[in-house]
Order: C-alpha cells, then sequence, then structure tokens
C-alpha cells in the first residue's frame, strides 16, 4: 500500500496538524508520501521532509496552489491518485474543500473525519454530533479520508524524506481567489493549544471577551467561542467551536457563560480537563465539566485572573 | 436565472440521538424529522435572490424516502417554486446522490445551486463539492456571503484562519454556513399555498445510475461517556484542584 498524505500549509510552514495526519497514515500501513502544493513553498517542502515514516516529499509548486483552489488542487491530486491506494487529508477546511472533488474525480466514496482505523478499509468516525460513533467499511479500492485530528498523536520530526519537485499545473481556470480576511492573533491556534477559554452569548458582548484575554495570556491558552456569540457578532467565525466550527481536545477546555448545547459539546467534549463557569446550576456544561462553578462570570473571571 | 436547492431530511438539531441497543444503527422510530439546518439556510439564500430578482426560479430537491416531502413542502412554504422527489428506500453514499443530483442540473440547467455545508446526522461535508466535481463547476464552500456580479458569483467563505473571497464562474455551487443568513419562518398562508406547488416524484432508479452502496456500517456506538465531574465552591478551590489534582496547570 502506499499513502498520500496532503500537507497543510501557508506556503511559508508546515501545520502542526499535519503530523497527526501521519499518524493515521502510520496506522493504515504502507509506503508514505506527502504532497505539498502551493506558491513559493520550499521551506513546507523542507519542514515535511523532516516528518517520520515518510520516505517522500512531492512539492508542487506553482502560482495556481498559491490559495489552496478547490478546482485546481483537487485536480493534480487527482492526477498523482494513480499510484495510492489511500488519499489523506486533514479535516480542516482545506482539506474539507477540495477532498470531496477527488473522491467524485475518482468515482469513490470519501470517509470524512475518522478518530481511528481499525484497517486498510475499515474506520471510526464519529456521527450526528459525536453523539454516536460508526465504525464504517469501505469498498472502493482507492481510499479518500478526512483525518481528525483529535484522534491522533502527532509523529516526531526527526525523518529525512527525499523531496522531489513536479512540474504539473493543473489550473481549472474556473475560479480565482480576490481576498482573505484573516484573524490576526499573538495566541497559540485553537487546534494548536494546550489550554482553551472560550466564550459564550454569556459574555454579552465583544469588549467583555478582554476578561478572558488576562486569563489567557497566564495560561498561553487559546480563546475560543459558542456559535451564539459568533452570530451575535462578538468574535470572528475562526472562533468557534462545535460541530460546524473547530474540533478541539486540549488538556483544559474552560467554558464560560456556555450553556452546553449538543453542537458545543461535539466540537469539546474529548477534552482532557472542562472547567465550567456559568451561573445556571442546570446548565448542560455542567454534565460534561471535571470542575464546574455557579457563578456570576463578570465576578469569577476577575478572581480567577488575580489567582494564577 | 435558476437556482437549484438540494435539502435533506434529518433528525430535528434539539434531539440527542440515541443508540440502538444492538448497535446496527442510531435509533429514529419516533424521533422528530426536521429539515438539515444548512439546507434551511439554503432554500432561504435562494428565496432572496428570488425577492431580489436576480433569481426567476428556485427549485428544491430532495433524495430519500416518501417521507421527505414532509421537507420540501416546508422548502416550498419558505418560497421554492417548485420541488422535485428522487424516491429511493436506500440510504445512499454522498458520491450517489452527487450522481442523481448531477442528473438533476443536467436537466434543469440552474446557474446556480446551493446546499448545505453539511447535513447533521451523517456529518460528511460533502455533497455540494462531489456535485461540484461531477459537473465540473467552480464552488464556494462554507460561504457566508454570495454575492452575484454578472457572470461571476463572489463568495465569502468562513475559513479555519478566517474569511477568504473566491470569485466563482457561473453555473456554479455554494455550501451555506450558518453565518449567511437568518432563515424565516413560513407563514401560515404560505404554508397553505405550498400544498398546491408542483411536486414531481421520479424514482431514484430511473436514472440510470448504479446506487450500490461504497460503504458499509458495521457498527455504531455510543460515545465514551465522561466521568460525573464536582461543583467547587470557590474560585481558590478551582485553582487548587486545577495545580494538584489536574494538574493541568501550574
Ligand atoms: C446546524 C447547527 C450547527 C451548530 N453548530 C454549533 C457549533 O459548531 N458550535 C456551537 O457552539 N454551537 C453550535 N450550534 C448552536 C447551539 O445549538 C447553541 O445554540 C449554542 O451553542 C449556544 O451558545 P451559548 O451556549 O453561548 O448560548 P446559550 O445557550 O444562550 O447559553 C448562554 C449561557 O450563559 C450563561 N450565562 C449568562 N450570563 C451569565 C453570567 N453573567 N455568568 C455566568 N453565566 C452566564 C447562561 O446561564 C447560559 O447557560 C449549532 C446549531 C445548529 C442548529
Amino acid at each position: 500500500m502506499s499513502i498520500l498524505v496532503f500537507a497543510e500549509h501557508d506556503n511559508k510552514s508546515l501545520k502542526a496538524d499535519t503530523l497527526k495526519t501521519v499518524a493515521a497514515a502510520q496506522a493504515i500501513g504502507g509506503d508514505i508520501h506527502i504532497l505539498v502544493a502551493g506558491s513559493d513553498c520550499q521551506t513546507v517542502a523542507d519542514e515535511a521532509s523532516k516528518v517520520n515514516g515518510v520516505s517522500k516529499v512531492i512539492l508542487a509548486d506553482n502560482a495556481a496552489y498559491e490559495h489552496q483552489l478547490a478546482e485546481n488542487i483537487s485536480l493534480l491530486v487527482t492526477e498523482l491518485a494513480a499510484d495510492y491506494s489511500h488519499i489523506l487529508a486533514t479535516a480542516l477546511t482545506t482539506g474539507k474543500n477540495f477532498m470531496p472533488r477527488v473522491a467524485a474525480l475518482l468515482d469513490v466514496a470519501q470517509i470524512s473525519d475518522i478518530i481511528a482505523v481499525q484497517s486498510s478499509d475499515t474506520f471510526v468516525r464519529p456521527i450526528y454530533a459525536g453523539n454516536a460513533i460508526a465504525t464504517v467499511q469501505i469498498s472502493d479500492s482507492k481510499k479518500v479520508i478526512t483525518v481528525r485530528t483529535t484522534g491522533f498523536d502527532a509523529v516526531a520530526t526527526d525523518g529525512s524524506a527525499e523531496i522531489v519537485a513536479i512540474d504539473t499545473v493543473t489550473d481549472a481556470g474556473i475560479s480565482s481567489h480576490v481576498s482573505d480576511q484573516l484573524t490576526v492573533t499573538e495566541r497559540p491556534e485553537l487546534g494548536a493549544a494546550r489550554v482553551i477559554i472560550s466564550g459564550g452569548r454569556g459574555m454579552q458582548n465583544g469588549e467583555n471577551f478582554q476578561l478572558l484575554e488576562g486569563i489567557a495570556d497566564k495560561l498561553g491558552a487559546a480563546i475560543g467561542a459558542s456559535r451564539a456569540a459568533v452570530d451575535a457578532g462578538f468574535v470572528p467565525n475562526d472562533m468557534q467551536v462545535g460541530q460546524t466550527g473547530k474540533i478541539v481536545a486540549p488538556d483544559l477546555y474552560i467554558a464560560v457563560g456556555i450553556s452546553g448545547a449538543i453542537q458545543h459539546l461535539a466540537g469539546m467534549k474529548d477534552s482532557k480537563v472542562i472547567v465550567a463557569i456559568n451561573k445556571d446550576p442546570e446548565a448542560p456544561i455542567f454534565q460534561v465539566a471535571d470542575y464546574g462553578i455557579v457563578a456570576d462570570l463578570f465576578d469569577a473571571l476577575p478572581e480567577l485572573e488575580s489567582k494564577l | 436565472m435558476k437556482v437549484l436547492v438540494p435539502i435533506k431530511r434529518v433528525i430535528d438539531f434539539n434531539v440527542k440521538v440515541r443508540v440502538k441497543a444492538d448497535h446496527s444503527n442510531v435509533d429514529l422510530a419516533n424521533v422528530k424529522m426536521a429539515i438539515n439546518p444548512f439546507c434551511e439556510i439554503a432554500v432561504e439564500e435562494a428565496v432572496r435572490l428570488k425577492e431580489a430578482g436576480t433569481a426567476t426560479e428556485v427549485i428544491a430537491v430532495s433524495i430519500g424516502a416518501k417521507a421527505c416531502q414532509e421537507q420540501l413542502r416546508t422548502a416550498l412554504a419558505l418560497g421554492a417554486d417548485r420541488a422535485i422527489h428522487i424516491e429511493t428506500e436506500l440510504t445512499l453514499d454522498a458520491i450517489n446522490i452527487a450522481k442523481l443530483l448531477q442528473k438533476i442540473v443536467e436537466e434543469e440547467q440552474p446557474q446556480l445551486v446551493i446546499l448545505g455545508k453539511q447535513s447533521i446526522d451523517s456529518d460528511n461535508n460533502q455533497t455540494g463539492q462531489m456535485l461540484a466535481a461531477l459537473t465540473n463547476m467552480a464552488q464556494g464552500t462554507f460561504a457566508s456571503e454570495v454575492k452575484i456580479d454578472g457572470d461571476k458569483v463572489n463568495v465569502t467563505r468562513e475559513v479555519d484562519g478566517g474569511l477568504q473571497t473566491v470569485a466563482l464562474n457561473l453555473p456554479a455551487i455554494v455550501t451555506t454556513d450558518l453565518r449567511l443568513n437568518e432563515p424565516r419562518y413560513a407563514s401560515l398562508p404560505n404554508i397553505m399555498k405550498a400544498k398546491r406547488k408542483p411536486l414531481d416524484v421520479k424514482p431514484a432508479d430511473s436514472f440510470g445510475i448504479d446506487l450500490s452502496p461504497r460503504t458499509q456500517i458495521l457498527k455504531v456506538t455510543p460515545p465514551a461517556e465522561r466521568e460525573a465531574g464536582i461543583i467547587v465552591e470557590s474560585i481558590d478551590e478551582l485553582v487548587q484542584k486545577l495545580k494538584n489534582e489536574a494538574k493541568v496547570i501550574s
């Protein structure tokens, strides 16, 4: 078997999530190659060549791949697919965007968001917002899979794979990039943070999220949010944790003014330790919290910050 | 401009699903069903395009057992003009759903197809992208804004780092994210009117597509339960527990 892993990156550095997707590839077993598709992204390929268990890095460096448009990337991956039994990408917005396109071009099914590998054709994935866990077998000969990073531990980076540049250019010519409006933050990314503190509707407005900042500074935490907080415009969309936002599993997750709807729990209930701060003792979040405190967040947060 | 909106009947988002005792699947007997929330947002977006004079006709399509006509009627009540029901008792893989939708796209020639980004039951997030590949259309997934601009559509997408805007040639595929719009409620007169709107039924096996399953669910189990935690009485106690018991802060 041979496995192609699509690298998550921003043309400058390899995202640590890729190390977890490689772990999933190792669980399947076989010769593992990483595809780095982007523009001016040699440094990403250099990093990818150090990922353990990888024998080859394929570098497709071309302007057509700069923004990883699904139309172009899917054609590239489909062209490379002939050599592989499995194609894996991380279940983040880039992989979610282009992978089903690859599956359709190859006329195969896709298995999304796997959290465990049972064999080369059988995988485990959550369904119904994580309220059920399905074991799924796929009969197509080529397996197109996205990997939920919370299911796998990152592999180490002391390997040395060869880098092979290819000059295949697949430009579908039907879409173009207009602009990015990215959130700038000094904090760790939600997917990589060891500690996350999230605010919900109970925060009342965007300014009050500053109450979380001081605590996040002290704990080196990322800041997340519930859908209600994003919908209300308190914070940007990329902070949403949940079934349809980001799936996280940090060592410590602190939910502040969040009720604990199933859609929110779906995104954080695999965290190692969960703390809930909520003034309603009946809030469902307390059912998953290791430590709950029934309190007004406007009292609890300043006190917590001062005592850390 | 015609807009096609594929929709799915799913468990109501407020209901917590249970796994069957024999672990064969989840138990949907007597469970409240509804239009998938992301599909509802898709219908709303299409109807707004029609109200703005951009779209001329909104067609809702659903694939599934007879019961999904209820959700098609909901789409009609929300403002879709007509509906197509592709009837099957089978549970189809997304790739086969996309192939059936491809046939409808070929028949109807819509300029825009708007779908939900994922259904809240299987959580696959695949169908729109697969349909885009099969029809060789560009795709704007996880959309929070859709703006028609001549022969192009600009789609702002919710991505991991924030927002990204892409320009797509029409015809194109859009999949909805939560912030695209807030769907309206169907009014009683519109629910009544919806009953008289056209709803075509076509058997899924009449399209000449091999619908045999590519995946098989071997078992479905409940997730690991978290052990019940404790309520602490003070912030001091919380900090002490996090340091000394859970050892997650220092
Ligand atoms: C299709 C779909 C997808 C969804 N996806 C997601 C998702 O990915 N992520 C997500 O989070 N949600 C998602 N949701 C929404 C979800 O159902 C809930 O509506 C949402 O999580 C509620 O957010 P909340 O807990 O912040 O707000 P609420 O449910 O309103 O809870 C606010 C909480 O704050 C507490 N509170 C208020 N004031 C204070 C105070 N002063 N001090 C202490 N506590 C206080 C209240 O007691 C309450 O428990 C989705 C919904 C749908 C339909």
